[in-house]
């Protein structure tokens, strides 16, 4: 297992020109790009000595389309979603972070949205699995399960589907043992795990 | 959660500034342990103080080491090349912490602040001299199967910090930057940041009230380059350790030159052991010397009815990261 998820120290980094490589070359270089020492005003979500207190009007990118939401700031990401937006597919499970069932991608990265606050996703882009198909088109992900029968009673499953198709990009599916190791922060009480590998699996290989 | 405001810092010296202000409050970066702490009732704060636009960011070479900012997240330091290659153990402290989301999350120094997952301190129903100061410590008798061993006293006998990424730092030397008003920074070793339970389990790190943590430094050193972490739990992924070692050795012509050792699971504090260490030195690397580092890394042990496995256990993981190191 060790030798999956570690490169031994000295391993060539991938230049195949991954996503994965290519993601963490960019990052870095616009990492630097975009670190001033200053913050301009524009980019803050509030101003200065500025507090949020009780329902605000706040303004979430979610599936390529702004929406505004009134919420309190203890409001989650994943209450926003299911309750005020009206899209159910994302699942509460244990609404501790232990789960996975409310794995969205924010800003390109799968993020659990109990743990994240809907005021900071603010000026991000949200991703949740109403936005993965194209119209009736269902996402590679999305057929895989289908085809190989990745869920039981189908609650953890939209989290699944979006670990996944994170898990595929980041370049974490390129063995069964990686891919196990890299899905494991995404529960299935069904225990339909060797269905959603062989789905995750074979999304990878396409390529 | 209870109700609460929520503010942007765009500056360390604004976010100490409201912080002062209302000293109630709280820091925000990730919000993993936050936000589920509050969600269980466990930290009620009346304002949140949102530091994600601090610039505590980068992971550069400096003439101290590396040093990794504070609000990089686990993901991005992970599978950095600079910590890949020179501190491998760090970089699997990591990686076998957490889910990937989480990692996606999660900064460094909100990992650094975790709290420990003793079931009694997370359950407001029962006494807990952590949460509540003199109101007694039911895991002392009660199920202790994943509580410490190491450096524990008769009032609690929590892994206060139950992650990864301390034991790690802890074996490397590693040395953080604080900052509780502008111009007021200091330098604490990793090892001196955490306190001992001992009467006052309430109070678990040297952090002042309202002060930052700026950043993370590694010294460069050939056990750091040669080292491991190994971590043993009752799943294969996703769950913490009941016990686990962060070991780097520099071998020279059979022999130990160098030797760093700190252990998970099992301490209130990630455990350093610097006794281990001298019991490696100057030793051939065998399995004799391992075994006998590994004993008397555990001397000091107090287990409980229910934690006893973990003297050994905790000993055989150390043994085994050390074996690992040895042969690679």
């Amino acid at each position: 297992m060790e030798s999956d998820l570690f490169p031994p120290a000295g391993a060539p980094q991938p230049e195949d020109g991954s996503r994965r490589s290519f993601m963490k070359q960019a990052g870095g270089i616009l990492g630097l790009a975009l670190a001033p020492p200053l913050v301009g005003q524009a980019e803050r979500l509030t101003a200065y000595s500025k507090v949020i207190q009780g329902a605000t009007d706040i303004t979430l990118r979610v599936n390529g389309q702004a929406h505004t939401v009134r919420v309190e700031p203890r409001v989650t990401l994943l209450d926003a979603l299911r309750e005020r937006l009206d899209l159910t597919g994302t699942k509460k499970g244990c609404d501790h972070g232990q789960c996975g069932a409310c794995t969205v991608h924010v800003g390109g990265r799968r993020t659990l949205s109990c743990l994240t606050l809907a005021v900071m996703a603010q000026g991000k882009e949200i991703t949740t699995i109403e936005g993965l198909s194209q119209g009736e088109q269902l996402h590679p992900m999305q057929q895989a399960f289908l085809k190989h029968d990745g869920f039981q009673c189908g609650y953890c499953t939209p989290g699944q589907i979006m670990s996944g198709v994170a898990c595929v990009q980041e370049g974490h599916a390129s063995t069964d043992a990686q891919a196990r190791e890299w899905m494991s922060g995404n529960l299935c009480r069904c225990g339909a795990y060797p269905n959603i590998l062989a789905a995750v699996r074979e999304v990878a290989q396409r390529g | 959660m209870n109700d609460f405001s929520y503010t942007q810092a765009a500056t360390a010296k604004e976010a100490t500034a409201l912080r002062k202000d209302t000293p109630a409050a709280a820091y925000i970066a990730g919000g993993t342990t936050l936000l589920d702490l509050m969600k269980a009732h466990l930290e009620e704060h009346p304002q949140l103080i949102d530091i994600n636009l601090l610039p505590f960011k980068g992971i550069e070479q400096t003439k101290d080491g590396l040093r990794i900012g504070a609000l990089e997240t686990m993901s991005d330091v992970a599978e950095h090349p600079l910590l890949v290659q020179a501190y491998p153990a760090v970089s699997q402290s990591l990686l076998l912490a957490a889910s990937p989301q989480l990692r996606n999350m999660a900064s460094i120094g909100g990992n650094i602040l975790q709290r420990t997952r003793c079931g009694y301190f997370r359950d407001p129903a029962f006494p807990c001299n952590k949460r509540v100061p003199g109101s007694g410590c039911p895991a002392l008798a009660g199920d202790n199967h994943n509580l410490a061993i190491l450096g524990v006293s008769e009032h609690c006998i929590a892994n206060s910090y139950p992650g990864d990424l301390s034991v790690a730092l802890a074996a490397f030397d590693a040395v953080l930057t604080l900052e509780r008003a502008k111009g007021k920074q200091r330098q604490v070793p990793l090892t001196d940041f955490y306190r001992l339970p001992g009467a006052t389990p309430h109070i678990e790190t040297v952090l002042e009230p309202g002060e930052l943590i700026v950043a993370v430094t590694i010294p460069a050193a050939s056990h750091a380059q040669r080292s491991a972490y190994l971590k043993v739990r009752e799943r294969s992924s996703y769950a913490y350790a009941l016990a686990s070692a962060a070991v780097g050795l520099e071998v020279q012509g059979g022999a130990i030159r160098a030797a760093r050792v700190a252990l998970g699971g099992v301490g209130a504090q990630p455990w350093r052991s610097r006794e281990a260490e001298k019991a490696l030195v100057g030793q051939p690397a065998t399995e004799a010397t391992f075994r006998a580092a590994a004993a008397v890394a555990l001397q000091g042990a107090q287990p409980r009815e229910h934690n006893r496995y973990k003297v050994e256990l905790a000993q055989n993981t150390l043994v085994r990261a050390l074996q690992q190191v040895a042969g690679s």
